[in-house]
């Protein structure tokens, strides 16, 4: 992009706008002057414990206190019986890997990270969970067992990933 | 109220790389052709929908544009947002407005202008379409990666392999190289898919759609007005399903249940037989973002049993001749996958392939009188599954 603003820069001034001409199909292209950013605020109030959870460690999620239901990712509502008393439980931190890929062709705002892996596992809760597995893809396979655990990440905040049980 | 709606005119754009038109410029390719095939003029149109996810493309209201560009000015109309499911939604949107009796005429369109952005911004913004928060701001999940989960659970479950998965993407591209509106006009053998590089473990530059702008439309018609209409299909059932955000939410990662309901839904519907349905059809457009998704679809819109969609591939039953034609426009593999015009350019090739009006070396034989199309938006957020026939219910 940076190829793109010297050269729309160098045609404002020869030209009088913002233009460009694609490589491929050799068509004039108006450049956007206009470049929007975008950063969501996004409501955890009602999720708190389980944020309050990692950082001791721990993964914890919300069961109905009237049917039993668990969710993970953890809701302050349940559906089941349209009813909203919950109750934080603990997670075991184990479970069988379903599946897995490789983010090898990565978005922008993860590209200070190396080919990353991500996966799903069935805790023995009972629960799935989606996150990055530590380690050698090529070691690991579907059914083997796996443990959860919360590090600091890059960005500097906690988060779970999944580590191999060997 | 109608209790058939037709299919009376269709046009279609070429997909690809389309910088030589801006939208409402690449709109009109498709919309011009489907009023002259319907011989319908703008005054004759009650409603019109826009399939368009949009967010890479500048113009937001696409509908407006159009009233303006197309003299559609002032017929109501809505824009209609289902992730890659967008194109057949606005079909939804469309065929209820007509059996319901609130319009005789509906012009569907479908349009995407993905590459009036990078790359990179595409890929960031298509790896949102999963749980914002659970699977993209937190692990980086792009939209290939959502699938491969899905084709790495396939291999392990029915022992598929990266090679099986090349089999869609050399069929795909034998029928594109075929269809003059295709991105991709270049057969390929399975080394080139497997010596491409990877994209999401396990799939591969090869096995993936590539990003593309295009535009399809149809128009939709009543019973009554489309009963002296020479060249027309008729829609015989829909089936529409809605999957979780999450993918951690779901069972197992064979099968995307939306679909496995939805294509029930459509066959239930249009009375056709569960056990054996393909049997009804002359052929399918099934939605193949993916190589693997292609054979996950087999089995959900049950062309096979569970795990039997890799020896369809493996058998070529899904070429023509075989068991049930897949994807031979070249699929969104090979044809291209505008995200909006995606579900509008299926009931396209679903019009071209019953009335015989296929290219050369990709007409399927029309026996049943019967096509169906599956579309899905997001990872299996939404499947719209529509059969169409030569003959009305
Ligand atoms: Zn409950």
């Amino acid at each position: 992009m940076d190829e793109l603003r010297k050269a729309i820069e160098k045609n404002m001034e020869e030209f009088g706008f913002p233009v460009t001409i694609d490589e491929r199909l050799g068509t004039l292209q108006w450049v956007d002057m206009r470049e929007l950013r975008l950063r969501y605020v996004i409501c955890i109030e009602n999720i708190m414990p389980f944020f309050e959870g990692m950082r001791e460690g721990k993964l914890i999620t919300t069961k109905c206190k009237k049917c039993g239901r668990l969710f993970f990712p953890p809701q302050k509502d349940c559906p089941s019986c349209r009813d909203s008393e919950m109750e934080w439980v603990e997670l075991k931190k184990e479970g069988v890997l379903e599946t897995l890929t490789v983010i090898f062709v990565r978005p922008p705002s993860f590209a200070d990270y190396d080919p990353y892996t991500v996966a799903i596992a069935k805790l023995d809760d009972g629960v799935k969970i989606t996150a990055w597995l530590k380690g050698d893809p090529q070691k690991v396979k579907v059914g083997q067992r796996v443990k959860v655990e919360i590090s600091r990440r890059k960005e500097g905040y906690l988060m779970y990933e999944l580590v191999p049980v060997e | 109220m109608s209790e058939n709606v037709a299919i009376i005119g269709i046009g279609h754009s070429k997909f690809g790389t389309r910088k030589d038109v801006n939208l409402p410029e690449l709109a009109w390719e498709a919309i011009k052709p489907a009023l002259d095939s319907a011989n319908v003029e703008q005054k004759d149109i009650d409603f019109y929908v826009v399939g368009n996810a949009g967010m890479w493309s500048s113009e937001a209201a696409v509908p407006s544009l159009m009233a303006e560009y197309a003299d559609l000015a002032p017929k109501g109309s809505m824009r209609v947002e289902a992730a890659c499911a967008s194109g057949n939604a606005a079909i939804r949107v469309g065929y209820t407005a007509i059996k319901s009796g609130g319009a005789d005429i509906v012009l569907v369109l479908g349009i995407e202008k993905m590459q009036e952005s990078p790359n990179p911004t595409i890929i960031e913004l298509i790896g949102r379409f999963g749980s914002y928060f659970w699977e993209f701001e937190n692990f980086g999940l792009t939209f290939p990666g959502y699938y491969a989960m899905y084709g790495t659970a396939y291999m392990a479950k029915y022992g598929a392999t990266e090679e099986d998965y090349a089999k869609v993407a050399v069929k795909n591209h034998y029928y594109g190289a075929k269809n003059p509106y295709a991105q991709f006009r270049k057969e390929i053998d399975i080394d080139t898919v497997l010596k491409s590089p990877y994209i999401a473990w396990p799939f591969k530059l090869f096995d993936c759609s590539p990003i593309t702008d295009g535009a399809a439309a149809v128009i939709l018609a009543s019973e009554e007005f489309a009963k002296d209409v020479e060249d027309k299909i008729w829609i015989l059932s829909q089936g529409v399903g809605t999957g979780t955000a999450n993918l951690s939410r779901r069972d197992d990662f064979t099968t995307l249940p939306s679909a496995s309901y939805a294509a029930e839904q459509a066959y239930k519907k249009a009375g056709i037989d569960l056990d054996a349905p393909w049997k009804y059809l002359d052929g399918a457009n099934v939605h193949d973002c993916f190589t693997a998704p292609e054979i996950i679809a087999y089995e959900d819109c049950r062309f096979c049993k569970r795990g039997e969609g890799v020896e369809l591939i493996r058998e070529e039953q899904t070429y023509i001749g075989g068991r049930i034609p897949v994807n031979i426009d070249g699929g969104l593999k090979a044809k291209g996958h505008p995200i909006g015009a995606t579900g509008v350019s299926q009931a396209v090739e679903a019009y071209k392939q019953l009335l015989s009006q296929a290219e050369k070396g990709r007409q399927a034989d029309i026996k049943n009188g019967r096509w169906l199309t599956h579309n899905v938006g997001g990872t299996g957020h939404f499947t719209y599954v529509t059969i169409y026939g030569l003959e009305k219910r």
